[in-house]
């Protein structure tokens, strides 16, 4: 089925042109890193963790939102999402491949990545999270392509891959709860050790990544002849209300938590994040961003008349992914590190080459993206013109 | 051709074979390489839980924090960067405040409050740096030494975020080019792994304390927390003394006699 | 046969590229190394003689130093009992380049010859050869 991701407009031609050029540039700053070591980035001493990590944070919720379809597709029988289920699941497969690579480019001596598996450490939970990432990668690999291939020749899917279907549901929960663990379960790192962290987590999951499904399905609906259907995106909009509501009620929690017991180091990482200690704020901007738009999208999505149009819907949709990305994408790996446990602050901003690895791999995953939307494009493009199949 | 597809098969197979059995197989070979044993050196000190009790009223001068720090850089070749962003260090100075966030009272004695502290991996007995570590890199001996294999790290930097005490330091660059005088007897590190201070493992194999507490002149003491006779129970029994952070349960192995300057 | 031409023309670049190793170095030797054990210290030994056998040493140095490198660093271990009983510390830096001072004449005739790039030296430093 992939050769038909090698036709395509001039404007399908133009976009992978482009994302190979920014890829290009990813390739060369990595070479450089890999050269010099990780002093190319950002990240210093105290703040260990940066851009890389909490990318790959972000994106594990991204791709445990697929589950949001299957789970109505696959276990309630809503049939209005039989025709996009496939793009979660695809959009599930970029966000496992990108979360993979950002682990790895995060990595100070990458030639020695096996010895994760030939020195297996159960007790760590980096190692858990290897191996649920892999697996969902392998699990949405076999359904995503099974199911498209059945479709394209116009029969159901074959038996077997059922349970892997019924299995992608508790494993993308685990993949969010383990990358949760990554964090939760450190002695020290207040803002982190928080019993509802895997709860957020998938509170915004849920949020962010149909938010962004509603967004893809709004571009292939307008590139393609394949329409992913209104209702399915107005039953997605939906998902992305309840979602980000439980989404900010639990950081509210966070936030009681730490400002009505007023113990300081519960309170310093908000602190820091929010309104800046002692001169140092770098962050506090992006934070408040995030804020608005957050609040701004909660309300547009609550009014169902607002939803209900597809371009104000759009825009909601845009200012969660972004709110989500800031609060989750960078706001909570450095917020956890900052200040440090000696109770300094030491800043951070993610330097050029940084960014450039990071855009880098997020193109790779946009590859990745288009390339397989491509294929189930086609085949849906094919299939709407049969019916009586359908 | 002389290698039929058979052959082909079986050799592939065997050799598949040999290679994922290849590390027990490295035993094997020892084994059979006859009566050759490995043991411990004959002067080496041992201990349960190698323990230290820093004792900084009995350090004078800002002179004597740096030679106690020099005395373990230098024989480590731990580099000296020159930018705290890309900062390396395994033993160094913090005052009191910082040192013991979360204990420091608003109104301690002079003494105490512009006295610098020591800080160092605190040897912990339940180290979180361990727990965490994807590929047992970092491990806990069974003297209580937290150790790290730099052969093995891959620099994830999860050991850095676990550990509450902010002990490690990540090589962000080659460390080679900013160690002054190279320690012969001592490798450095290389780029891209996670170091710290080891209590002076090596030192201990050969019957000597570690370089801190031989450069201290007595402000340090070093010893077997369990056994009641040791140097380190002896000042603990009579001392004040406090650990940091003992509320998140990791047991440091490193105390700091508060106080007790009457004698000096 | 659709695009024969541009079929059989890429196959014949891909094998071209692929076979390009065996191409060039058909009818070139390279010389097999002789590590060399001149060094001072060795020199001065009445028996010359490592650790265990030279031919035992040959085959398998790479799992005796992987082996004390583990019994030395995680188990705390410090000296290697050999077969003969003779006993030695276990230490690349301080002990195996105390006698082969000359690694580029000894480690690193072999380990070019055969393309292996062990990665001892990123830390361990090396002997300096040009001193002595």
């Amino acid at each position: 089925m992939l050769e038909m991701a090698l036709t395509g407009s001039k404007r399908y031609w133009t976009w992978i042109s482009f994302l190979l050029i920014v890829i290009g540039a990813g390739v060369l700053s990595y070479l450089h890193q890999f050269d010099y070591g990780l002093g190319v980035t950002g990240m210093s001493r105290d703040v260990s963790w940066g851009f890389y990590i909490s990318q790959f944070t972000f994106l594990v919720g991204v791709a445990a939102s697929a589950v949001m379809l299957v789970i109505p597709y696959y276990l309630h029988d809503y049939k209005k999402f039989g025709k996009i289920v496939i793009l979660g699941e695809f959009l599930a497969i970029a966000a496992v491949t990108m979360c993979i690579l950002f682990i790895f480019v995060d990595l100070g001596q990458p030639m020695r990545v096996m010895n994760v598996i030939l020195h297996p450490t159960p007790n760590s939970i980096l190692f858990w999270d290897a191996t649920v990432l892999n697996g969902y990668l392998f699990i949405n690999l076999i359904v995503g392509w099974t199911t498209l291939t059945a479709d394209r020749k116009g029969t159901p899917p074959p038996a077997w891959v059922k349970p892997f279907i019924y299995l992608s549901v508790p494993w993308a929960v685990s993949i969010h709860t383990v990358t949760a663990f990554l964090y939760a379960g450190l002695p020290g790192r207040h803002f982190w050790l928080t019993a509802v962290m895997a709860a957020r987590f998938l509170a915004s999951a849920f949020a962010g990544g149909p938010a962004m499904l509603i967004l893809l399905c709004l571009i292939v609906r307008k590139v393609s002849k394949f329409d992913p259907g209104k209702e399915a995106i107005q039953t997605l909009g939906k998902i992305v209300t309840y979602a980000m509501f439980a989404n900010v009620f639990l950081l509210g929690l966070e936030f009681f938590t730490a400002f009505y017991s007023q113990i300081p180091g519960h309170m310093h990482a908000f602190q820091y994040l929010y309104v800046g200690i002692e001169g140092h704020d770098k962050l506090v901007p992006l934070m408040w961003i995030s804020t608005i738009l957050a609040l701004i999208s909660l309300v547009m999505l609550v009014f169902p008349n607002i939803r209900k149009n597809e371009g104000q819907l759009a825009f909601a949709c845009v200012a969660v992914f972004i709110s989500l990305w800031i609060d989750k994408g960078f706001g909570l790996v450095v917020g956890g590190f900052v200040p440090n446990p000696f109770e300094r602050v030491t800043e951070y901003w993610p330097s050029l080459p940084e960014i450039l690895i990071a855009l880098g791999i997020w193109s790779i995953g946009f590859l990745v993206l288009t390339v397989l939307y491509k294929v189930a494009i086609a085949v849906r493009e094919r299939t709407a013109s049969w019916p009586e199949l359908h | 051709m002389s290698i039929n597809r058979r052959d082909f098969l079986r050799i592939a197979g065997a050799s598949t074979l040999f290679g994922l059995a290849g590390v027990p197989a490295v035993e094997e070979i020892l084994k059979t390489n006859a009566e050759a044993a490995v043991l411990p050196g004959p002067n080496a000190l041992k201990a349960k839980r190698w323990a230290m009790v820093i004792d900084v009223n009995k350090i004078g001068t800002e002179e004597d924090y740096k030679k106690i720090i020099h005395a373990c850089h230098s024989i480590h070749n731990v580099p000296d960067i020159g930018n705290k962003k890309d900062e390396v260090k395994w033993i160094w100075e913090e005052d009191y405040e910082h040192s013991f966030p979360g204990v420091s009272d608003e109104f301690v004695p002079e003494s105490i409050e512009h006295k610098p502290f020591l800080l160092l991996c605190n040897h912990c007995a339940k180290p979180a740096c361990v727990r965490v570590c994807p590929t047992k890199a970092t491990f806990k001996r069974p003297d209580g030494i937290v150790a790290m294999d730099y052969h093995r790290c891959i620099g994830c930097r999860f050991c850095m975020a676990a550990c509450p005490y902010g002990a490690r330091s990540f090589n962000w660059r080659d460390p080679r080019p900013f160690i002054k005088e190279e320690n012969k007897e001592f490798p450095t590190r290389m780029k891209g792994v996670v170091e710290k201070c080891t209590f002076c493992s090596e030192r201990l194999a050969r019957g000597l304390k570690p370089a801190c507490v031989e450069a201290s002149n007595g402000a340090i003491v070093f010893g077997d927390l369990e056994d009641p006779g040791s140097e380190v129970r002896k000042v603990l029994s009579t001392k004040y003394t406090l650990r940091r952070k003992p509320e998140v349960g990791t047991g440091p192995s490193v105390y700091y006699v508060i106080g007790g300057n009457e004698h000096a | 046969m659709y695009n024969g031409g541009k079929i059989i023309l890429g196959l014949v670049i891909f094998v071209g590229l692929f076979a390009f190793p065996i191409f060039y170095n058909t009818g070139k030797t390279a010389d097999v190394p002789k590590p060399s054990l001149d060094t001072p210290v060795i020199n001065q030994m009445e028996k010359k003689e490592c650790v265990e056998s030279k031919e035992w040493m040959k085959a398998n140095h790479m799992q005796l130093l992987d082996s004390w490198r583990d019994s030395v660093l995680r188990d705390g271990n410090l000296v290697y009992e050999s077969t003969g009983g003779k006993k030695y510390i276990m230490s690349l830096q301080n002990n195996c380049m105390h006698c082969h001072s000359n690694k580029k004449q000894f480690c690193d005739s072999c380990h070019s010859y055969a393309n292996v790039k062990p990665y001892c030296w990123t830390c361990h430093i090396a002997p300096k050869e040009n001193e002595i």
